[in-house]
């Protein structure tokens, strides 16, 4: 199987899709001639015309809007923002209609709306945030984030296909970080499950994106100690895969949860609820959360990685957590 | 109204040595990524070609007055008398910087210099500026509200929600559109309704039923005259106006983010990088709007020879100095990102 560069299983998922379906386009800032801020619509225009690959003007609410009102009549838009930070422009038309006209109107609205988000590039505060959860509070959106190029490719064209609104992260310090094994075959990874993605029996950790990675690592580190590690990558985070969940508590005991966005309100919460809820008798310690800190996501260097969630972080307590 | 004829000597050379200031500012940043690769992280977007646009705006102005861009925005504090080692050093995160690291090239403020702030999302500050020409109106305070932002911002909803509102309420404020002919990366042939119909982008102003001038934004006493007329009808309670300065951005868009360690860069002007046309950019060079300028203060004698040249050394080590400052200047301590979160 060839190797992928994160960015290029995106690519490769989206170009997938609009060869095989013609209702499939692309609109976005600076995507067409340019090839998009990332390049990940590179060479789209060459390939599928200006049409069908859409330089929009800067209007995040007008491109949701537009993208929303296509999916209604029979499009399957894929909307790029530059940086998932500017959808907070778009908010009003994801929140309040994208989400909920299924609900209302029993009509799907099959749009995607992705771009990059994510920490670690000293991008400050407007380029660097992981807004997911602005998302999975809003009842009637799916929200993806991939962490390797096997699930990026895999879920970017499941997102496509699927019939309700997708908001799908990618993670921008792993667009040419990371690389994987990527079949050339036709794949989709479906929604709304995770994937184990190392297997252990003393303790588990839920993450999701770039975490998954820092997870991994701590994992290694751990086991020369003979701490044995299970990682859990969630890859959907709205609906999240609850089964998958309770099985890793109901295997190691313990549970540690590693997310990139701020603590407060973040997807760590919420899990530790539905293990409250399910699976609290299972538990041998408290459910522990490495996090970044409860700010805005600092644009000065040293500031921003002492924000950031670190591998050391992980090993710290995972190490608490064993002894506990 | 006002006359370009009614400037000093002292006023010209003012303007001048405003407009060297910022073209050596932003000449350090981008040498940065070159002479010291990796030291500045983020964004910057640079402001070369802008300068007679900005100061020209800029010399109507009263010093109480409120001066509100948009992200590219190192140009006006430098006119305000910002000092640029502390501007530079916030480009660079580090603690003697304007915001203490806190903000970077495309959040800076500095309120004591009725620089409010600034921020990345674009056309954010329109809405911003308007709020502070309603605090104006409402305070009676006679202050006029500069507001400053591109072509690309006169496409978002922000826009056009608070030009409609200014216009309603008749606030104190001007409406620079910056038109610098770049969309970030997109020509603003492919996304802009009036450009595409062979219209100026003030004909905008006719929606919301206020003044709407274009002026040549590469000369400096033309943007006076217009900006002008435009601040003494708002500061006289008639309301807002929309100016279309017309110039072009003599640098990319802005320098690529990396992943660290990679250093970030500046690349290729879009007119080369995306669009192949060096010929676009070589004339817009040829019109250097700092160059016209000095050759016609030599041709009227304003300013001799010697005397630009002074001027311009002292830049150079005014900003060389700001750069030494910067690098020089501690970053931030890990523990103080917690600070600041509430007030």
């Amino acid at each position: 199987m060839p190797q992928l560069t994160y960015l290029e299983a995106i690519r490769q998922g989206i170009w997938e899709e609009m060869e095989r379906d013609p209702t499939v386009f692309c609109l976005g800032e600076d995507i067409g001639i340019y090839g998009g801020a990332f390049k990940v619509t590179d060479g789209f225009i060459d390939r599928f015309g200006p049409e069908r690959v859409i330089d929009t003007p800067i209007a995040e609410s007008a491109i949701v809007g537009a993208a929303f009102g296509a999916s209604l009549t029979g499009m399957r838009p894929v909307a790029e923002f530059q940086f998932m930070d500017f959808i907070g422009c778009a908010f009003n038309q994801i929140s309040n209609m994208v989400a909920k006209t299924h609900y209302l109107w029993g009509a799907p609205a099959p749009l995607v709306l992705r771009g990059p988000s994510g920490g670690n590039v000293h991008g400050g505060p407007f380029h660097s945030q992981n807004p997911e959860m602005w998302f999975v509070h809003n009842p009637g959106l799916k929200v993806v984030c991939p962490a390797t190029a096997y699930d990026a490719k895999g879920l970017i064209k499941a997102s496509i296909r699927d019939n309700n609104p997708v908001v799908f992260f990618e993670h921008k310090y792993l667009y040419r970080r990371i690389k994987g094994e990527v079949p050339t075959e036709d794949y989709v990874v479906p929604l709304g499950k995770a994937r184990r993605a190392r297997e252990g029996r003393d303790l588990s950790i839920i993450t999701y994106a770039a975490m998954l990675h820092t997870a991994l690592e701590a994992a290694e580190i751990l086991a020369k100690d003979g701490i044995d590690i299970e990682v859990l990558d969630l890859r959907t985070v709205a609906p999240l895969d609850r089964e998958a969940i309770i099985e890793t508590v109901r295997k190691t005991n313990k549970v540690i949860i590693v997310h990139e966005h701020s603590r407060t309100g973040g997807l760590a919460g919420e899990i530790t609820a539905i293990i409250n809820e399910e699976a609290f008798d299972d538990l041998d310690g408290p459910i522990i959360r490495v996090t970044a800190l409860d700010t805005p996501v600092p644009f000065s260097p040293p500031q921003e990685e002492y924000f950031l969630p670190k591998v050391s972080d992980v090993v710290r307590e995972a190490r608490r957590l064993k002894a506990y | 109204m006002r006359k370009k004829e009614d400037l000093g000597k002292d006023r010209l050379i003012w303007i001048y040595t405003q407009m060297v200031r910022i073209r050596e500012f932003e000449e350090r940043v981008k040498r940065t990524f070159l002479e010291h690769p990796g030291a500045m992280r983020g964004h910057t977007h640079l402001g070369d070609g802008a300068e007679a646009s900005i100061v020209g705006a800029l010399a109507t102005r009263n010093e109480t007055d409120f001066v509100m861009p948009s992200y590219r925005c190192h140009g006006y504090p430098i006119v305000l008398g910002t000092p640029p080692r502390n501007m530079m050093a916030e480009l660079y995160g580090r603690k003697d910087g304007l915001c203490k690291g806190f903000g970077g090239s495309m959040h800076l403020a500095d309120p004591a210099r009725y620089f409010p702030g600034t921020s990345g999302i674009i056309a954010a500050a329109i809405a911003h500026a308007t709020g502070a020409a309603l605090t104006a109106q409402v305070k009676n305070t006679g202050q006029v509200v500069y507001c400053f932002f591109g072509d690309g911002a006169a496409k978002q909803g922000g826009f056009f929600e608070s030009v409609n509102m200014a216009a309603c309420w008749k606030l104190p404020i001007v409406y620079v559109l910056e038109n610098n002919e770049y969309q970030a990366y997109t020509h603003i042939s492919l996304e802009d309704a009036n450009c595409m119909a062979g219209d100026p982008l003030s004909k905008k102003a006719a929606a919301f039923s206020i003044p709407g001038v274009t002026v040549d934004g590469t000369d400096p006493l033309k943007v006076y005259e217009v900006v002008g007329e435009a601040v003494d009808r708002a500061r006289s309670g008639q309301g807002p106006s929309l100016i279309e300065s017309r110039f072009y951005r003599l640098s990319a868009h802005g320098n690529a983010i990396t992943v660290p360690p990679a250093p970030t860069q500046f690349p290729e002007h879009e007119a080369i990088g995306v669009y192949g046309n060096k010929a676009e950019f070589q004339a817009a060079k040829a019109n250097d709007p700092i160059q016209r300028f000095r050759s016609e203060l030599i041709k009227n004698g304003v300013l001799s020879e010697a005397e630009a040249s002074r001027i311009e050394q002292a830049a150079r080590s005014e900003m060389d100095e700001a750069v030494q400052f910067a690098l020089a200047s501690p970053l931030p301590s890990p523990e103080e990102a917690t600070n600041y979160v509430y007030a």
